[in-house]
């Protein structure tokens, strides 16, 4: 993979890779705090996208935060619904909506419901939660946009690896080759684990750049945590035309607080608040290497 | 009932499947609108979406046997602004789909034309597995679903138009077998309405789908009996047009229901709640008793499980009795 240090986005915003890993790194105090005031909600996989969120939303997607249902914007689905705060806290640094707003996350009356629904917050391409529907959607979308001779837009669909124990995501994993879908690009965030223990011992996945590969999709395997990485897989799967693109992004569930890394637990549950304030010194001092600001 | 231009039943009846009437209305609709698409998985011809695969291969998905797929493939096309017409049968869809369909369709709340075929007791030989009895309380029960029953091939044409240009999420049931065409193409339709085909003053029999012609043969035999049976069509099961059955039931006192379904939670269901709450008179609902079907021809079927013309003459007098 090449290295770049300026980063052009497709918005035409020009970034430091330093100053999308510290965009990254806000999102996951974000995050962090949006979960301990929720007081429920999923830590792990929110945190191991930070660095894929915010190479979409700062690099990859065409967007308009201002104009959120702009009609030539790029469709990013998250199928894995439960992973949402990770998405909320980018669209906030992004500037969809105000960050005072990512604290009513799971809160009545919030937009920010603790599942997305498309029809509460704009921005939300769909409504997400139950798994295995979303790869399936992003393929309804790219044939539509197909259809319409729309294909400056592309689709990206963003699932979980646990989420491939259902058949859903292989019905729709049948239909984007047969259809020659290079319009859509399908992101798996190989976290290795779910809710009951690792995925290998839930329910065994792998090989899966053997299985999407025998499906008929081209396979990219990147380190999901390294921001310059993802957004060079994006420009590849656009770049690749005969068939649709399944980058399999491998990330530390947790990533950027030492005790919630690698431990499934984490998948399902928030901190407390004093896991909170450990938490955010953590990312903040770059693991106590450095000063923080606040203290 | 002149200004709704029915058949006479008396006469010798036209036979076509409700199916059919889906197959070209859908026809008819993808060239009045290039935004109504179909999908179909792995029965295009038995469904009838064989004339607008033909017509417009450009906009024909064949899904494959993913019942899953089809309704979530459906709802990304409506995302990005197409009217898809997804179709299986209803055993499967949505009798297999439903969480995809009440997310991706319904919370999302996304025009998909959901199309169960081959619904009901006249799927005949092929037994209870194929025999979708449970299809409208599964549909009714989610909100914002728009759940119908046409009572033949005319009506369901008419009802895949309307379907293309509402907004909603619609469930429609067609079924398998060919039955009597009731209905002509002046007979008005309007998603939300009911029609009352027969008037009368001693009983109401409300009947949707297949069975409204049971009803009116009913009705007739009624006559003979001495009582004045008046019989609502009810095409859509949700939302109830319960101003025009109050309206009815405040008149007759008594009530039968008729549907070929489940009448828990169907339109039996759909009534007893409407009245209960609304004007509780003696009431009988015909359908399926919380039993599965079988292997049989419809006709056996349906005489088995008391859906004939027979049983509805039988409820009806009973509840005529019970509120003297």
């Amino acid at each position: 993979m090449p290295f770049r240090c300026i980063i052009v986005s497709k918005m035409g915003k020009t970034y430091t890779l330093v100053e999308l890993e510290e965009k990254a790194n806000t999102i996951r105090e974000d995050i962090i705090r949006m979960l301990e005031h929720a007081g429920s909600g999923h830590s792990a996989g929110p945190l191991g996208l930070a660095d894929i969120f915010t190479a979409l939303y700062f690099a990859v997607l065409r967007h308009d935060p201002k104009n959120p249902d702009w009609e030539d914007r790029d469709v990013l689905l998250l199928s894995n619904g439960h992973t949402v705060p990770v998405r909320y806290a980018t669209m906030a640094e992004a500037g969809y909506f105000p960050k005072t707003e990512l604290l009513t996350l799971r809160k009545f009356g919030s937009r920010l419901q603790g599942h997305p629904e498309r029809l509460r917050l704009p921005g939300l391409e769909t409504t997400s939660g139950p798994l295995g529907s979303g790869l399936s959607q992003g393929c309804g979308m790219a044939l539509g946009f197909r259809m319409d001779k729309q294909l400056h837009r592309h689709v990206y669909v963003v699932m979980g690896d646990g989420e491939l124990d259902e058949g859903n995501v292989w019905e729709a994993a049948m239909l984007a080759p047969k259809y020659g879908l290079n319009n859509l690009t399908a992101i798996v965030d190989r976290n290795n684990i779910q809710i009951d223990g690792p995925t290998e011992s839930v329910m065994p996945l792998e090989n899966l750049k053997k299985k999407w590969e025998s499906f008929g999709w081209h396979v990219l395997e990147i380190d999901g945590n390294d921001i310059d990485a993802v957004i060079d897989a994006c420009a590849m799967a656009r770049a690749i035309t005969e068939k649709p693109v399944c980058i399999l992004a491998y990330t530390i569930p947790g990533k950027g607080v030492d005790f919630m890394e690698y431990d499934f637990h984490w998948h399902g549950v928030p901190p407390n608040h004093e896991q909170a304030v450990k938490a955010l010194h953590e990312l903040r001092t770059l693991g106590g290497k450095i000063r923080g600001e606040h203290e | 009932m002149a200004d709704l231009h029915l058949v006479d039943i008396r006469k010798k009846l036209e036979m076509a499947p409700t199916r059919a009437g889906f197959g070209k209305g859908l026809v008819k609709a993808g060239e009045l609108d290039e935004n109504v698409v179909a999908a179909c998985a792995d029965l295009t011809a038995s469904v009838k979406m064989d004339g607008f695969a033909a017509a417009f291969p450009d906009r024909f998905i064949e899904i494959g046997v993913g019942e899953q797929n089809l309704v979530t493939v459906g709802a990304g096309l409506a995302l990005v602004g197409k009217i898809p017409f997804v179709s299986s049968y209803a055993a499967f869809s949505p009798g297999r789909n439903w969480e995809q369909i009440k997310t991706t369709i319904c919370l999302n709340d996304v025009p998909v034309k959901i199309v169960g075929a081959h619904a009901g007791l006249y799927t005949g030989a092929d037994g209870a597995t194929h025999q979708m009895l449970e299809d409208i309380a599964l549909m009714r029960v989610m909100p914002g679903m728009v759940v119908m029953a046409p009572c033949d091939s005319v009506e369901a044409e008419k009802m895949t138009l309307a379907m293309a240009k509402d907004k909603r999420p619609n469930y429609m049931r067609v079924a398998r077998e060919a039955t009597p065409v009731i209905t002509t193409p002046e007979t008005p339709f309007k998603i939300g309405k009911a029609y009352v085909f027969s008037e009368g003053r001693d009983v109401t029999i409300i009947a949707t789908g297949t069975m409204t012609f049971p009803a009116l043969e009913a009705a007739e035999s009624l006559y003979k009996d001495g009582i004045d049976a008046e019989v609502i069509h009810v095409p859509t099961i949700k939302p109830l047009d319960e101003v025009t059955i109050l309206k009815s039931v405040r008149k007759t006192g008594c009530v039968v229901t008729v549907e070929e379904a489940q009448v828990n939670g169907g339109l039996g269901g759909a009534i007893a709640e409407l009245l209960g709450e609304n004007h509780p008179v003696p009431m009988k609902r015909i359908g399926m008793q919380d039993h599965y079907g079988e292997s049989g021809t419809p006709e056996e079927l349906l005489e088995h499980f008391g859906l004939d013309a027979k049983h509805i003459r039988m409820a009806a007098h009973h509840v005529h009795e019970l509120k003297q």
